[in-house]
């Protein structure tokens, strides 16, 4: 999983951020809430090295400390929305009865776009980070239903299960013991883009207002707030969105890899130009 | 004559093939029809056929994966089809099956010994399991430290060996064998029959022994049967099958093992059938078999030969209006 550098090094790059996050009180040189309100809107310096915001406020800061929320909500609808999906899915793949009527269900939530269905019950629930994780597990969980239950229905085939059938084993060991082990690549593959999703959607919710309250600093609310300044203090909503940009990007290649080393044909398919190349120069 | 242990009484399976906007059922496919079969206990029954014939399809029915259309499988006398749940669970521990693909039929994410282990767990008889297991191993020719390692660190054969240690963990009474070598070497197919028949012995199991390949049928059946397009075209004692096989189908089948006697095999005669399996969606009227027999005649187009006995020897049957005399491989009217 880890043995190519592609996985280990977004790997650790997550890992360092979010020892970053959690230890920025002891290694962070001003509180982010700090204002100072003779050094408003000042640029990047040898002071604050990201700039400071419209209260005077350290921009790396609030940037390193926003990541929590974004962390936070990232892995907590990650989770949910995986063991959601995963219940559901395997329930669906596995018994047909049910597959009708959870697969209608599924595709009347897929039919709302995630983002206005997670805008819509943020509104009606009121916005707080518990609330933006229940309103985005609740928007993310049919994706990863989908794409559990046609996992389960590619392994429900394979003669094992049948096997198992006749072993006379309880469809429970099945679904936990047969079923499950062999459908866990694409889940963790999955599982790791929603967290990239959640984050992003998270931004998105803070930026449009509905997110997490104005008071806590979180990338949404930082580039909202800094819209107004972008013309006289592009850094403002410079680092905080460069902060998005690098830890989505770093999740999506740490899924994309996962997906490469946990499906072998795409691996050969990625390794094969490669290997042809190794083996001329070899000659040669 | 000893007691039948399974009897299978005219079974039909047909599955429905839907389509249009409506998934309207628009045709059926007969994958088995009509069949009629009765396995003794302690013996072997071989059943041949083309893939796509309906072997699997009836093996599958008789392990209870399948619920058929129509008809009657009984087990020890009792009819099987309307136990209940409960009653299942149990007829389960006797009758096991084999499977085909030892690449398919194990969980790549389970150890040896816990797919072994597996059926012991599921029917609560847990005491003892590990020693248990290592005995089925050492029972099927596995080794005691192989009880930790993966499926993927096993050769085929050794697969096949945890397969059926698996299958005869629950000391059933009948095992339903689903072409268990087809998917060796020729080398590995000889040891597995000969530990096959070495448990059928040890343990007085009763086969039901599915394959395509007649020679491996040969060694190990009492009884064989022949099916085709979901029918049974011949049934008779190994014996009498081999040496006096009445039916164009079967002939055609056995003129197609090679012999190991390369100047005869020179002079061995071989019946090529000409033609595909037509569809079993949609198979011939009459004979099934009429579209590609080189002995068929006007009449195998519209009638539906009965699966009887054609001469004063009893057990064997064949459903054919012209079975052949092997003696002279001759029409017998004329």
């Amino acid at each position: 999983m880890f043995k190519k550098k592609r996985n280990l090094i977004s790997a650790s790059l997550l890992l360092l951020f979010t020892v970053a996050t959690i230890t920025a009180s002891w290694w962070l040189p001003v509180l982010p809430s700090e204002m100072d309100s003779a050094k408003r809107l000042i640029g990047p310096s040898a002071d604050h090295w990201f700039g400071t915001d419209h209260f005077g406020r350290d921009i790396l800061a609030q940037t390193v400390v926003a990541a929590r929320v974004s962390l936070v909500v990232g892995l907590s609808v990650a989770l949910i929305s995986t063991v959601l999906g995963t219940i559901t899915g395997l329930i669906a793949g596995y018994y047909k009865r049910a597959d009708f009527v959870i697969m209608r269900i599924i595709d009347g939530m897929l039919a709302f776009p995630s983002l206005l269905l997670a805008l819509a019950l943020v509104a009606a629930l009121g916005g707080s980070v518990t609330n933006i994780i229940i309103a985005l597990s609740f928007s993310f969980w049919p994706v990863m239903t989908r794409i559990v239950r046609s996992a389960v229905l590619q392994i429900n085939s394979i003669q094992y299960v049948e096997a198992a059938k006749t072993s006379g084993i309880g469809d429970l060991v099945i679904l936990f013991r047969y079923v499950l082990p062999n459908v866990l690549s694409p889940i963790i593959v999955q599982g790791t883009f929603i967290f990239a999703k959640a984050i992003l959607a998270e931004a998105a919710l803070s930026f449009l207002g509905v997110g997490v309250e104005p008071s806590t600093p979180t990338w949404g609310n930082m580039l909202q707030e800094a819209q107004i300044y972008i013309s006289i203090a592009p850094w403002f909503s410079i680092f905080p969105g460069i902060a998005i940009v690098i830890t989505v990007l770093t999740l999506n290649i740490l899924g994309d890899g996962l997906r490469d080393s946990f499906d072998p044909h795409a691996k050969g398919k990625v390794n094969r130009k490669k290997g042809r190349l190794k083996k001329q120069i070899n000659v040669a | 004559m000893s007691e039948a242990l399974l009897e299978i009484r005219d079974l039909n399976m047909h599955f429905p093939i839907k389509g249009g906007v409506f998934q309207k059922t628009k045709k059926h496919v007969k994958a088995v029809n009509g069949v009629n079969l009765s396995v003794n206990k302690g013996e072997t029954l071989g059943i041949v056929g083309e893939s796509g014939c309906g072997k699997s399809t009836l093996a599958r029915t008789i392990v209870g994966l399948q619920k058929p259309t129509s008809g009657d499988i009984l087990f020890e006398g009792e009819s099987i089809l309307h136990y209940s749940h409960k009653e299942m669970h149990q007829l389960r521990r006797n009758i096991q099956m084999v499977y085909q693909d030892p690449y398919t039929s194990l969980n790549p994410r389970m150890k040896a010994g816990d797919i072994i282990g597996a059926p012991l767990k599921a029917y609560r008889m847990t005491n003892n399991l590990e020693r248990r297991v290592k005995e089925l191993m050492d029972l099927v020719g596995l080794k005691a430290d192989d009880y930790h390692k993966l499926p993927h660190q096993f050769s085929g054969g050794q697969r096949q060996r945890i397969g059926i240690a698996r299958a005869i963990a629950l000391n059933p009474k009948l095992l339903i064998l689903d072409e268990p070598v087809s998917a060796l070497d020729v080398s590995v197919q000889a040891q597995v029959i000969n530990l096959l028949e070495d448990l059928q012995k040890e343990l007085n199991l009763t086969y039901v022994f599915i394959a395509h390949d007649l020679s491996v049928i040969k060694h190990t059946a009492d009884k064989v049967g022949v099916m085709y397009l979901g029918k049974v075209m011949e049934i008779s004692d190994s014996e009498s099958f081999y040496n006096n096989a009445r039916h164009p189908y079967t002939n055609a089948l056995l003129s197609a093992i090679p012999l190991p006697d390369p100047e005869k095999e020179r002079m061995r005669e071989r019946i090529v059938l000409s033609g595909e399996l037509p569809s079993p969606a949609n198979p011939p009227t009459g004979c099934v078999f009429h579209t590609r027999c080189p002995f068929a005649q006007e009449n195998c187009k519209t009638n539906t030969p009965l699966l009887e006995a054609k001469d004063a020897n009893d057990g064997h049957l064949v459903s054919c209006f012209y079975p052949l005399n092997t003696e002279k491989k001759q029409l017998i009217p004329e």
